[in-house]
């Protein structure tokens, strides 16, 4: 072990460091896609200042690098005496960022149910509450699930970042093994096979769901 | 077996005016229509029929005068929108039903979410009106399966779940060919046979002339001519006999 190699040991810890990144992009998702529901809703909403907020908050996160969010959180929030493990500050600074995108995304998703399907549900005395939930919600789950689980794409790919204020992740157990074998080639090689291994299956996934959508269009409308 | 027309009207417009933008497309339209009837509303396209039609139930907002529709004033800003529309059901020329829903659901989504009715209770009525309109065989199919005069039909079983009061009919065979118009045209005389009140938007003349009580006849954002069915034969203003010589 003196002269330096990749061991089994090594091999271990980026199987952790895999286990972090799965479970940052667990929580950057589930967080995200819970606050990125709120600021959908907002931005539809006819109430005028929920509308602009969420505007506001999407176009901020969006011409924010994702690297300064983070810092912000990491930093901003210690200033403010929280005093945050990295993993808090990384996940909440995941959770912003996904919120602004996926908000946007399905927001565009729920705009794209047709106007008429509104108005027949309004023309059958549904609230406003209830034709969002019954009738236009359910269609734009349809639509937004392949933009969606792309989406999730960035996401793994994107927890990378969180290496940078210490989180122990796969690219930072990466960069500890390099620190102690020097061989960042072949470190950062197996990083990539590994991101790939996770990020692979979500675009297939995505590219499916997406050609059945459009086969779903294009059904024949003979029974 | 029609009602006899009581005296106050169902649907009253009085000197409606509509514009959108620069395009004046109602200019003073009034008309009553009394329960238990059947008006047709015809003329070119442009000439404000459809205006008029989703004005009636406050899809467009009117600029001045009023409608009155089975109590309610439409034209106030204060209107209970949903009373409103739980009195006046409508049916659009693309049918425009639930796609993500079967054919029963679609017919009980209203009368479970606002009636509050029970499931039992709503699928019970989603059985009566889908055989009204034969199609109770269809009940667990999606809209996309449907032929389009299917899927109309089923537009109407989903407004008549409601249990409107009036019933309008905005252009809703125009999307059908002759011999799917025909199976909804069927559905709708029906309707018109057991007294529902009902305004209908129309291309079918001879329909329009057979089935209907009165027509009313739009030019250029105005009531034109008004009269019985009869009057399709006999034309009094020019710009109708020039309509009607229109192979329509």
């Amino acid at each position: 072990m003196i002269e330096g190699g990749l061991n089994l040991y090594h091999l271990q810890l980026l199987l952790v460091g895999v286990m972090w990144t799965v479970c940052l992009s667990v929580i950057a998702f589930i967080g995200g896609g819970m606050l990125g529901g709120a600021v959908a809703l907002c931005r539809i909403s006819p109430v005028k200042a929920l509308r602009w907020a969420a505007i506001a908050w999407i176009q901020l996160i969006q011409g924010t690098p994702l690297l300064v969010v983070l810092f912000v959180c990491y930093f901003g929030l210690s200033i403010m005496g929280l005093e945050l493990p990295g993993l808090v500050a990384a996940s909440f600074a995941m959770v912003v960022y996904v919120s602004a995108y996926l908000g946007e995304i399905w927001r565009g998703c729920i705009e794209s149910v047709p106007r008429t399907q509104w108005e027949a549900a309004e023309c059958l005395a549904l609230s406003r509450w209830q034709r969002m939930r019954l009738v236009v919600l359910p269609q734009a789950l349809r639509i937004a699930t392949p933009p969606t689980v792309g989406f999730m794409v960035q996401i793994v790919k994107n927890t990378s970042l969180a290496s940078i204020v210490g989180f122990v992740e796969l690219v930072r157990a990466g960069q500890l093994i390099n620190n102690s074998i020097f061989q960042p080639f072949l470190i950062y090689l197996i990083i990539a096979a590994l991101y790939f291994a996770m990020c692979f299956p979500l675009s297939v996934w995505s590219r499916r769901l997406e050609q059945r959508l459009q086969f779903g269009n294009r059904l024949p409308s003979e029974t | 077996m029609k009602e006899a027309p009581s005296m106050t009207p169902v649907v009253e417009l009085k000197d409606v005016h509509k514009r959108f933008g620069a395009n004046q497309v109602l200019k003073g339209v009034s008309f009553a229509i009394p329960k238990g009837q059947v008006t047709a509303i015809i003329g070119k396209s442009g000439s404000g029929k459809s205006t008029a039609l989703r004005c009636i139930n406050r899809l467009e907002v009117i600029d001045s005068g009023s409608i009155q529709v089975c109590g309610h004033a439409v034209h106030d800003s204060g209107i209970e929108l949903r009373r409103l529309r739980m009195d006046v059901g409508i049916v659009f020329q693309s049918y425009n039903l639930f796609p993500h829903l079967t054919v029963e659901q679609n017919v009980t989504l209203a009368p479970k979410a606002v009636k509050g009715l029970s499931a039992g209770d709503a699928r019970a009525i989603a059985e009566r009106t889908l055989r009204q309109v034969g199609l109770a065989e269809k009940a667990q199919a999606y809209p996309e399966q449907l032929s389009g005069g299917q899927q109309q039909r089923v537009a109407i079983a989903r407004s008549l779940a409601m249990e409107p009061q009036v019933m309008l009919f905005d252009e809703v065979t125009s999307a059908l060919d002759p011999q799917l118009t025909g199976e909804v045209l069927r559905v709708i005389e029906q309707l018109a046979e057991g007294g529902m009140t009902m305004v209908l938007v129309t291309h079918e003349m001879d329909f329009a002339a057979r089935v209907a009580d009165s027509i009313i006849y739009m030019h250029e954002g105005k009531v034109w001519e008004t009269g019985p069915g009869a009057m399709l034969r006999d034309p009094q203003t020019p710009e109708l006999r020039e309509f009607l010589s229109h192979g329509l």
